[in-house]
């Protein structure tokens, strides 16, 4: 084989490996990224169920209860709330008042089934996608999900 | 070096110096995809940097501060509730004893209260009440009230995002501006100082 | 004093480092001998005022000196003296000053032992490693003093993050950052090549050893890190496709790569724009990994505390050594010579594979990383990208590597013979077919992959010992010659094969853990039996402890298997109060078998414990099967051609590879 081709039979063969391959990313991508809705975007524009997104907000006031290992909530951002059930142990840390972030689906009976719930508690540190929907709302109120 | 460099044993003919040319010119933009590629990634790293939280906002600017009321650290006579708050103007200053960025601007609040010039109230942020007192008195007590917020609970309803922060409340209980990290000196001129001026005309 | 002492230093370290990066380089235009003897004079010193910066930071830890803040911040009087001295790289400040201190131990290295480079070489890679070293300097010295001073000082310090304060974390960033650094020597190397205009196998000779230091340190910083991971975050997960361990891992791919396209430029001087350009990737992307870290753009549980004017100053940082190099390449590389060629069926054939893939996934990994932020910034979409993206490309893109590592060893260079090794691997092919078969009987319901990974297991791990029997003869039954050949083949021959085992060894932990994990997440009352795998466990019950610095809810189960008593697993959950942080200390009886792993969570108020409970067989193959790549690269890297350093250039100009007989070309083209 002459150099040149030897060459360009590696460079197309590379480019057109290296182009299905991103292809083929950016479609894993789509499938499978997560995004992020706050409790009142999930109140006005709903999301399909049975769809993995994650949802963030305080943990409000009151609204913990748990039976046997599975533990029901309401997280709000002061506009709107979303009850969300964990059957799995929650950070030792999880407490009411607390800013976290849940991933997991929604079931045709609105509640948000969370296969994992974060709650981070580095005193420089709210997770971004709360305070940024908290912001969003402008409806951050004191006292949580009192009024 | 590089006039000398010879290839390795091969000798280029007059045709393959042709062939050599046609092949460095999509060797040349073959050559110029990576930087390309990193054009393209820097500008979303720098967009990236701007969207970062670290400009932090406060959805409590022009809002009544959050109902509360925090007990005294021990051995000072008051604690802190939001009905403390009816000055003309006042900081609400979120200290605690385990944050450095507290130390830097501690000189600043102890030269305030020398002046007399804003009264200052502490909201002692999940720190343990015996720190803090220690960290007062080796340090000096710049706050006419300190209320322990011992599960950062209070902070929380304040949207305090990091230690320290400095919220200056008007006669109203209105929350009229945040200072997000230490006040500096040149914040304390340009910024402070007038802001309390002009409320307390 | 010590902190002072320690600051001059560093201001004279830059601008010996600046003296470095320029008289050097002009030395090396202009031909003037002397000009170019000061860069190793200069490199070495640069090293020693960095280490003396080094030694003051530390002695501050070691004595507690509260007044500099770094310390009152991160170390505490009442620590042991290990996580005193591991509290100098567990925080911002002190880890880049542990980085600039590998970056200059590395260009003395190059300057102690890059004696036989040639002069012009030497004084440009050295200049180049300057210039990185300017620029980490002028970072620290301006944006990042780990020596800033508190006053009045305080009497206590806050402690190190207890997530920090363990023995795999206190050695985890000193690895890595040898291996991130390291990879600065083969970027110095291409850089200078560039400038130069020459790539030649000598070239490559010089720049493989680096780069194989780089990687070896690389995996075993990656390998403590993810078994960090696994004891300590709780999850029983090791790896979390979290941007802190992708900022290592993208490196690592194309170091990888590196690693292995070196090979061809220096046995068949081919694939050489390729490879400078991958030596420039694998450095930048360890910069791209320090931006992400560093600069809090992108969110992660290992996050340092971000702050912006460091992310402005590392961008400018990062553009100017990436764009750079780049923009150089993309002058430079036009004008490389295309040297030997080869078929597509041939070793370097497999080579290119390889370098196809690895460079591949790194680049999904990248996509992977940054898309959030794409997102963000396009479209102000918050989205996160987690596991199911990489393993969903990851999967098609190890197999065919996985499959091909059993192959490619064995074709001869320039124009192998597929069929023939085939026909060598076809004993091999069968047994990973009923490997594959069997998993197919016993585990296709439970995870149809499985059947893909472990005949891969068996393929490539009996693969690589065919191999070798290849090389030895060992199939001819002559076992005094086996012996003699077996011994007399090159190290670097074995470090293949190790390695290449390891890969094996890896595949195996995480198919066997994947498909045959057991978990169980329950409340368990004092007294509850639960069986998990064939165990059986005994929750006998939880209490509060308190610890030193926090308190403890300390849990205790009694293990029996078949009614036989096996062992007493106590896993703890600690919640320190200054600043909150909350730590798990699952309990764990590791076998080579698999790892029995519980953890305990916050009691239910009626006397009941949540409790996790997984049982992982042959989970520690993952972290053997990356210690055997360490291992099989260290092993080459002490072969003798890389102890005594590259023979002149017109020698290694000529590789030999006209031999046909398969054994003597193996034993000649060993050392990949």
């Amino acid at each position: 084989m002459k150099p040149k081709r030897q060459r360009l039979v590696i460079v197309v063969t590379g480019l057109v490996f290296i182009g299905a391959a991103i292809g083929f990313a950016l479609f894993a991508l789509n499938e499978e990224l997560d995004v992020f809705r706050s409790p009142t975007q999930v109140a006005e524009d709903g999301f399909p169920a049975d769809k993995r997104f994650r949802v963030g907000g305080l943990v409000e006031d009151g609204s913990v209860s748990s039976k046997g290992i599975v533990t029901t909530f309401r997280v709000t951002d002061g506009a709107h709330s979303l009850t969300i059930s964990y059957d799995k142990i929650l950070p030792d840390l999880f407490r009411e008042g607390q800013g976290i972030v849940a991933m997991g689906v929604l079931n045709t009976g609105g509640t948000f089934e969370a296969q994992e719930v974060l709650a981070k508690h580095d005193e420089n540190y709210m997770p971004p996608e709360v305070a940024d929907a908290l912001k969003k709302s402008g409806h951050f109120k004191p006292q949580g999900g009192d009024s | 070096m590089s006039d000398s460099a010879k290839t390795d044993g091969t000798a280029d003919t007059a045709a393959e110096a042709a062939a050599g040319k046609r092949r460095t010119r999509y060797g040349l933009l073959l050559a110029a995809l990576p930087i390309a590629a990193f054009v393209v990634i820097g500008v979303f790293l720098f967009r990236g940097l701007s969207l970062d939280p670290s400009d932090i906002y406060s959805v409590m600017i022009d809002k009544p501060a959050p109902a509360f009321d925090l007990p005294a650290l021990p051995g000072k006579a008051n604690g802190l509730s939001n009905t403390d708050l009816t000055h003309p103007v006042q900081l609400v200053n979120v200290f605690a004893s385990w944050c450095v960025a507290c130390r830097v601007e501690h000189p600043i609040l102890m030269e305030l209260k020398r002046n007399g010039t804003v009264p200052i109230y502490g909201l002692n942020y999940k720190d343990q009440p015996t720190a803090a007192i220690n960290w007062l008195q080796n340090f000096g007590d710049p706050y006419d009230r300190i209320g322990s917020d011992l599960n950062g609970r209070v902070g929380i309803d304040f949207g305090v995002y990091g230690v320290p922060e400095t919220f200056i409340v008007d006669g109203n209980g209105v929350i009229v501006r945040k200072i997000t990290g230490p006040i500096t000196p040149v914040i304390l001129q340009k910024e402070l100082l007038p802001l309390i001026a002009e409320m307390q005309k | 004093m010590a902190p002072e002492l320690g600051q001059y230093a560093l201001v004279l370290a830059i601008i010996v480092a600046t003296v470095q990066a320029i008289v050097p380089q002009v030395g090396a235009y202009r031909r003037d001998a002397a000009w170019m003897g000061v860069a190793p004079a200069a490199a070495r010193v640069q090293f020693l005022l960095v280490l003396f910066a080094f030694g003051c930071l530390m002695v501050s830890f070691i004595s507690s000196d509260f007044s500099v803040v770094n310390v009152f911040e991160n170390s505490h009087s009442l620590k042991p003296l290990i996580y005193k001295i591991s509290g100098v790289w567990g925080n911002h400040e002190g880890s880049l000053l542990l980085w600039i201190l590998i970056l200059t131990l590395f260009g003395a290295a190059v300057a102690q032992f890059g004696q036989n480079l040639p002069p012009t070489l030497q004084a440009r890679v050295l200049s180049v490693q300057a210039m990185i070293g300017v620029g980490f300097l002028a970072f620290i010295l301006f944006t990042s003093n780990p020596f800033s001073r508190l006053d009045p000082a305080p009497f206590e310090g806050n402690g190190l993050n207890p997530l920090l304060q363990d023995p795999a974390l206190a050695i985890h960033p000193p690895f890595l950052y040898l291996g991130y650094v390291g990879l600065s020597v083969a970027f110095s190397f291409a850089v200078a090549a560039l400038i130069e205009g020459r790539v030649d196998p000598a070239w490559a000779r010089w720049v493989r050893p680096w780069t194989l230091a780089a990687w070896c340190c690389l995996t075993a910083g990656i390998a403590l890190g993810s078994y960090w991971a696994y004891y300590e975050l709780g999850w029983g997960g090791w790896w979390f496709w979290d941007p802190v361990e992708n900022a290592s891992f993208m490196p690592w791919l194309a170091a990888t790569a590196l690693l292995h396209s070196s090979i061809v430029v220096e046995k068949r001087d081919a694939l050489k724009s390729w490879t400078v350009l991958l030596a420039i990737l694998a450095f930048s992307l360890s910069l791209l990994g320090t931006f992400i870290v560093r600069s809090g753009v992108l969110n992660s549980v290992h996050a340092f505390a971000s702050d912006p004017t460091r992310g402005v100053f590392i961008l400018a940082f990062l553009v100017f050594v990436v764009g750079g190099s780049l923009t150089l390449y993309a002058i430079r590389a036009p004008s490389l010579k295309g040297g030997g060629l080869f078929r597509p069926v041939s070793r370097e054939g497999t080579l290119v594979l390889n370098n196809l893939l690895l460079s591949t996934a790194c680049f999904t990994v990248l996509l992977g990383t940054l898309y959030p932020l794409f997102l963000d910034a396009v479209a102000s979409e918050k989205v996160s990208v987690g596991p199911p993206y990489f393993n969903a490309v990851f999967v098609p893109l190890m197999t065919p590597l996985v499959a091909a590592l059993a192959i490619g060893p064995m074709l001869a260079w320039k124009r192998g013979d597929l069929a023939g090794v085939l026909g060598r691997l076809k004993f091999v092919a069968a047994l990973a077919f009923l490997t594959a078969l069997a998993v197919a009987w016993y585990a296709w319901d439970i995870m149809p992959l499985a059947v893909l990974g472990l005949a891969l297991v068996v393929w490539l791990g009996l693969g690589v010992f065919r191999e070798w029997a290849e090389r030895v003869r060992l199939f001819r039954w002559d076992i005094v010659d086996s012996w003699r050949r077996a011994r007399g083949l090159p190290r670097a021959s074995y470090g293949m094969s190790i390695a290449h085992l390891g890969v094996a060894l890896m595949v195996l932990g995480i198919t066997a853990s994947e498909t045959w994990q057991d978990e169980k997440q329950l409340i368990m009352r004092p007294g509850d039996v639960e069986t998990i795998s064939d165990f059986e466990l005994t929750f006998i019950g939880a209490e509060k402890v308190p610890g030193p610095n926090y308190s403890a809810t300390a849990a205790t189960f009694v293990v029996t298997r078949n009614g036989q008593p096996v062992t007493i697993l106590q896993p703890e959950s600690r919640i320190f109060p200054n600043p909150p942080m909350e730590t798990t200390e699952a309990a764990i009886r590791s076998t080579l078998a698999g790892d029995l792993y519980t953890v305990v969570g916050e009691g239910d108020g009626l006397g009941g414990h949540a409790v996790r409970l997984y049982y992982k067989p042959l989970v520690i193959w993952i972290w053997l099967g990356s210690l055997a790549m360490m291992v099989g690269g260290m092993i080459s890297l002490s072969d003798r051609r890389h102890r005594i350093g590259a023979p002149s250039r017109k020698q290694a100009a000529e590789p030999g590879t006209k031999n046909r007989d398969p054994g003597a070309l193996a034993a000649a083209g060993a050392g990949d």
